[in-house]
């Protein structure tokens, strides 16, 4: 297997753009990557894009072919996949273009991810987003997808010492670096009180510990690691690539409060990179809900079980705490373009580690972590990365 | 859902029927034709569940997607049946009785309406017992 760098990437802003198509978006997004990168764009071998829900969304397949054609890349007939795991396939198409890289199947590989998702009403999107858990078994009896993950959240607070104000602290200090984050869906800062006035979702969950409905792209370039030197003096080295799958249904779980998929990418990950925890400087977790990010950061093994919210309220995950998380502003405060946000990371993780994160910045940060999850917990994809 | 891909599952909705596992003896709901534990040694019947069970974790919707919009606020839980298995449901009870731990028993409810076809269809909820 060949090492492998990140060379290049691209994001649009994040938000709801009622004036701009999908392929507006994603082509912005992947010429940026090919820009930073220094390429052109017949240098291209493949091309994986991590989407959702084109279909329900915009009422388009075929997400590969239409990107490739409006990148300027049909006549150079590359192969171009769509990749599909709910909220994880942006993770899934990095690792895809990883994967086929260090395979040396392909050297210049584009992995992109897109959701454009406010062309349809909310009623819609809400219905289209419980596709990501089991249609069958929960969304057919009424299970929303904030409903699943409140129930996550009751299950853990009735088992675990969190407080709903250490809850709520998640979603401020998102917004608090989303504050600093260009892209940013929400730029402005928060309170506790914000999130505990706002209103009741699914209980014991408010709209401001949810994530909310996106527009948005994201593209990154991979290459040998060999080969990067020739494109960016920064190449960022990946360090691990590692997917894990569980139950589609949240009630078929070992234990609803752990995501053992979750568990299970994160110990293959830091043992492909022979790194340990104390390692990482900073992670991006997929905190789709508040309570995600506390799970997220118990199940990786940063700490234990039930110890997530003391961390939380002591800074610990603050931008000058000690493993800072989620310093994009998450999917709470950037945005949730469902299939964008693993690609999302990816630039975050690249951006800290070439030290151009500007405001929200981590003093000589080395090593990062990407963790995406789709659904309640099916499909995690982790990704470490390091400077070369 | 499509009238086809609701008919199908009619035994199950309506009856709680699964499967269960003689090899091992793991109950399934919904069914399963491939036991986990065993799987090209389990050998599978069918099943049909009692009906009782107890709240695991639960939730009160407050917002949904058209289909169940009329019945906001309503509780969803997860219900641990006696014999095992966990499934999703509404709990027929105010958001103030429900509680983790709660016994209940599973009643025969309509579900909800297709939006464009109108079609009713019915399914199993729990009550308190
Ligand atoms: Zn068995």
């Amino acid at each position: 297997m060949r090492d492998v760098a990140v060379i290049g990437i691209g994001c649009t802003k994040f938000g709801e753009w009622w004036d701009r198509s999908f392929r507006n978006l994603i082509v912005e997004a992947g010429v940026k990557a090919i820009e930073d990168a220094n390429l052109a764009g017949e240098q291209i071998d493949a091309m994986y894009v991590g989407n959702m829900s084109a279909g329900r969304f915009i009422e388009q397949e075929h997400i590969g072919a239409l990107i490739a054609d409006y990148s300027g890349l049909a006549a150079e007939h590359i192969p171009a996949t769509r990749v599909e795991a709910a909220c994880a396939s942006g993770g899934l198409a990095f690792r895809d273009a990883v994967t086929a890289v260090a395979s040396g199947m392909s050297d210049i590989v584009v992995a992109a991810g897109v959701e454009k998702m406010t062309d349809v009403d909310t009623s819609m999107s809400t219905d289209a987003l419980a596709g990501a858990a089991d249609r069958e078994w929960e969304g057919f009896v009424g299970a929303t997808f904030p409903g699943l993950y409140a129930m996550i959240a009751n299950d853990y607070m009735h088992r675990y010492p969190l407080t709903r104000e250490q809850l709520a602290q998640v979603a401020v200090k998102n917004h608090y670096n989303g504050a600093r984050n260009p892209i940013a869906q929400f730029q402005k800062e928060i309170t506790i009180d914000t999130v505990l006035n706002s209103t009741l979702v699914a209980d014991p969950l408010r709209l401001f510990d949810c994530s909310p409905i996106t527009d948005g792209a994201a593209a990154v370039v991979v290459a040998p690691l060999e080969m990067a030197k020739k494109f960016t003096d920064t190449p960022i080295k990946v360090l691990a690539t590692a997917q894990a799958s569980d139950t589609i249904a949240l009630h078929d779980r070992r234990d609803i409060s752990t995501l053992d998929a979750t568990v299970a990418a994160g110990n293959r990950a830091f043992k492909m990179a022979g790194l340990e925890r104390k390692d990482i400087d900073f992670v991006e977790v997929h905190d789709c809900f508040t309570i995600a990010e506390i799970c997220a950061i118990e199940d990786l093994g940063f700490c234990k079980k039930g110890e997530a919210g003391k961390l939380t309220e002591e800074g610990v995950t603050a931008l000058n705490g000690d493993l800072p998380v989620n310093t994009s502003g998450g999917l709470k405060a950037c945005g949730h373009p469902v299939g964008a946000t693993g690609i999302k990371q990816v630039c975050e993780a690249v951006l800290q580690l070439r030290g151009e994160a500007g405001k929200r910045q981590i003093e000589g940060a080395e090593i990062g972590m990407t963790h995406n999850v789709g659904g309640t917990g099916a499909t995690v994809a982790v990704h470490i990365f390091g400077r070369d | 859902m499509s009238v086809p891909r609701f008919w199908r599952k009619i035994p199950q909705r309506y009856n709680l029927e699964g499967t269960r596992c003689e090899t091992c003896g793991r109950y399934f709901f919904p069914p399963r034709n491939l036991c986990p534990t065993c799987r090209r040694e389990g050998k599978i019947v069918e099943h049909t569940f009692k009906g009782t069970g107890k709240i695991v974790t639960f939730t009160v919707i407050r917002s949904a997607s058209d289909q169940f919009a009329k019945l906001t606020p309503y509780v969803l839980a997860i219900v641990e049946l006696e014999e095992g298995p966990r499934m999703t449901a509404q709990i027929v009870c105010s958001p103030e009785e429900a509680y983790i731990g709660m016994p209940v028993k599973a009643v025969f409810r309509r579900l909800g309406t297709e939006g464009e076809s109108g079609v009713i269809y019915y399914g199993t909820k729990f009550a308190p017992m």
